[in-house]
């Protein structure tokens, strides 16, 4: 039967978002012939749509629903109802992303063995390892189109690049490059090379970034097995006397509720909603929400270890200009306990423009210290530290039943306390980031503080042991057959690597997955 | 700048008819702010005069960009002339002023010295009032496409094909 699909059809797959993960396991599911029916909350916006302004974007794009936090990090006291930045809107966070596509290290699937027992940190192996990822890693780069992967040169180097490799090589730093990005440095797939615009959050308009809106989207709709539908919130997913999953409850754009069945769940409403959507869809059979028998169904939550440094120099710098993140240094990503913490961090090339810096660069600072800062704007240089965080038990996303969604449902509360190896990582990171472009002439640094999240992951965690996490090593929740989770809240732990990449390896390993066990009467 | 009344053609003369000197930067007059140069003006409907001006005043003390001119601040603050929040802003600014008085000054821009009024706000620094008005600049300046050019950012660049070919790597000092 091809799409639109009804209501009662119960032999689809529900895929509940349409990111990294949804977006691309419903695509890589309806070009193996599945039925799939796509829910996203948010509307379609293409690359026309796209705004080059960034707080216009972001009324535009951003998940804005109710939301809380508690925990000592300082998001909650700087943009307490914002923990994250994502997106809500078809293609989800792959609009706003900004492409650095990078690999795991082998020992970041294996971290309790690597970095053995760190107080207060809940770390545990995945059960799968980089040499079974590396063919989904090589399918997911293809598909991406990541530069300096396959024969994909790199991206030019901007302004902002040029000061950040000039200082990183006066440290001594080697391994240093426009990045390994999702942003076409030629042509590629029928997307245009990068134009250098600036605004890679805002969404490409080119389409030069890779995004789900304008890929995998259309091309699983052209197959005529895939049907997404808009401003479609999921509510609830349903289950029968067996505890298998039959369905899922959504509200329309008009708040009209709808329920519809399915043969399969699949939940990718990135590391915040997923879990909620799981605790909500609690029952008389499931009274801790479903698939949460171990217990571990919100905990755990990542946000890397992340902060930025401005720098301001004596000359122009325009670090607007052109690709957002083009520009890395590796060197810091190993782990190397002598640095007095365990794991890494990458230092990445970043730009605000004026409206943003103004918001980020330290937010709540007034007076003369904060304005000569963005009086020097036109001579800053910026990157972006992002580094392995530890998971822990209490970093979790619970319900709120203080306060409710504009469905009536309880809002998640998102609480993070800073682990100690995060914050010797984070003084370690400004230490040398402030040292890079002190070594060209900077004439003042800025330790940025962390921005609300966009690295969210952790909170419905991959294991081996069922009693350890919530899914398997495919994704399959533990305790329910036929409901996956398909989203970065199946990371076991964060690796020092943004992570899109891996969440599109294991979207498109896991639709291999589910495609074969649907075949063979498994599913 | 559409909050802004261009006044630049009425005299000084004009506009100092039947109105105060306010500070260094303003006048006031009945339902009016204006600059004393009368490069621009600006009505005001819900607040007192005096009120605008004070905010003004504070907007620039918080966020001070000496290569800003106060139509930017004016326009930033310009939001708050509406009824609903009038009576909570008067009051905010009697607060302001009467911590002023308390240090010897006769009101909040009658304190001559910027470290003078920075003083007072920082013993304020925790009220929801100025912590209402720090908030709302945020964007109120810094979101005004007028306000981008006076710190060398360019904004969108789509339209314009991108830097591909407009300097993207153009800097040579490094």
């Amino acid at each position: 039967m091809a799409a639109p699909f009804d209501l009662s059809d119960d032999s689809v797959v529900v895929v509940i978002g349409t990111g990294a993960g949804g977006g691309v396991l419903a695509n890589e599911l309806a070009q193996k012939g599945v039925s799939v029916v796509a829910l996203e909350a948010g509307g379609r916006y293409l690359p026309d749509d796209y705004i080059n302004d960034e707080w216009e974007s972001f009324g535009q794009l951003a998940w804005l629903d109710k939301r809380t936090t508690s925990g000592d990090w300082r998001v909650a006291k700087d943009f307490s109802g914002l923990p994250a930045w994502i997106v809500k809107a078809v293609g989800g966070t792959t609009t706003h992303w900004a492409g650095a596509s990078l690999r795991f290290q082998a020992h970041e699937f294996k971290t309790k063995t690597t970095y053995g027992d760190v107080q207060g940190a809940n770390l545990l192996d995945w059960p799968i390892d980089l040499a079974e990822m590396e063919p989904w890693y090589e399918k997911a780069e293809a598909k991406l189109g990541v530069t300096r992967t396959g024969d994909r040169v790199g991206l030019p180097g901007n302004n902002n690049f040029k000061v950040f490799e000039a200082g990183a090589k006066k440290l001594g730093y080697k391994d240093v490059h426009t990045g390994r990005m999702a942003i076409n440095s030629a042509d590629y797939d029928d997307r245009l090379a990068c134009q250098q615009t600036g605004f890679c959050f805002q969404g490409c308009k080119w389409g030069a970034k890779w995004s789900a809106a304008y890929t995998d989207i259309p091309r699983g709709e052209a197959t005529g097995n895939l049907e997404v539908r808009e401003h479609a919130h999921v509510l609830k997913i349903e289950h029968d006397e067996s505890g298998k999953v039959i369905g899922v409850v959504y509200a329309d754009k008009d708040g009209n509720q709808h329920m519809q069945r399915a043969r399969i769940v699949c939940v990718a409403g990135n590391s915040i909603e997923s879990p909620r959507l799981l605790l909500n869809s609690a029952s008389n059979m499931f009274p801790d929400g479903l698939a949460n028998s171990s217990g571990q169904v919100g905990r755990n939550y990542m946000r890397h270890m992340t902060g930025s440094v401005y720098a301001v120099f004596d000359k122009p710098v325009k670090m607007w200009r052109g690709t957002t993140m083009a520009g890395i240094i590796q060197d810091e990503s190993r782990h190397d306990p002598s640095r007095g913490f365990v794991g890494g961090y990458e230092m990445e090339t970043l730009a605000l423009g004026l409206p943003f810096m103004a918001a980020f660069l330290d937010p709540g600072g007034w007076g003369r210290e904060f304005t000569t800062a963005l009086d020097a704007y036109e001579n800053m240089a910026g990157m972006w530290l992002v580094g392995e965080d530890m998971p822990q038990e209490t970093n979790r996303i619970t319900l709120n039943h203080d306060a409710l969604d504009q469905y009536g449902l309880p809002a998640p509360n998102v609480h993070f306390d800073d682990h100690p190896n995060d914050i010797a990582m984070r003084d370690h990171a400004y230490k040398q980031g402030m040292a890079v472009y002190e070594a060209v002439g900077a004439t003042r640094t800025f330790p940025t503080p962390p921005y609300p999240s966009t690295h969210n992951l952790g909170t419905n965690r991959m294991s081996e042991k069922a009693r350890d996490g919530v899914v398997n090593r495919w994704g399959q929740t533990h305790d329910i057959a036929n409901l996956f989770i398909s989203d970065g809240s199946q990371f076991t732990t964060g690796a020092a690597e943004n992570p899109t990449l891996t969440i599109v390896a294991l979207a498109i390993r896991q639709a291999d997955h589910i495609a074969g066990e649907m075949s063979k009467g498994n599913l | 700048m559409e909050t802004i009344l261009d006044r630049r053609s009425m005299s000084r003369r004009d506009l100092l008819t039947g109105s105060l000197a306010f500070g260094a930067a303003f006048v006031v007059g009945p339902g009016f702010v204006a600059a004393t140069d009368a490069a621009w003006a600006m009505e005001v409907k819900a607040l007192k005069p005096e009120t605008m001006a004070t905010l003004i005043q504070m907007a620039r003390d918080i966020y001070p960009h000496d290569h800003v001119a106060d139509e930017y601040y004016a326009a930033a603050v310009k939001g708050y002339d509406n009824a609903d929040q009038a009576e909570m802003i008067e009051s905010g600014v009697a607060a302001l002023n009467a911590a002023a008085q308390g240090k010897g000054h006769s009101s909040y821009t009658g304190a001559g010295w910027e470290r003078d009024r920075v003083d007072l706000l920082r013993a304020m620094e925790g009220s929801s009032f100025f912590q209402m008005i720090r908030g709302g600049l945020v964007t109120g300046l810094y979101n005004q496409k007028a306000v981008w050019p006076l710190f060398g950012y360019e904004g969108e660049s789509y339209s314009q094909g991108g830097y591909i070919d407009r300097g993207f790597d153009d800097i040579n000092w490094i």
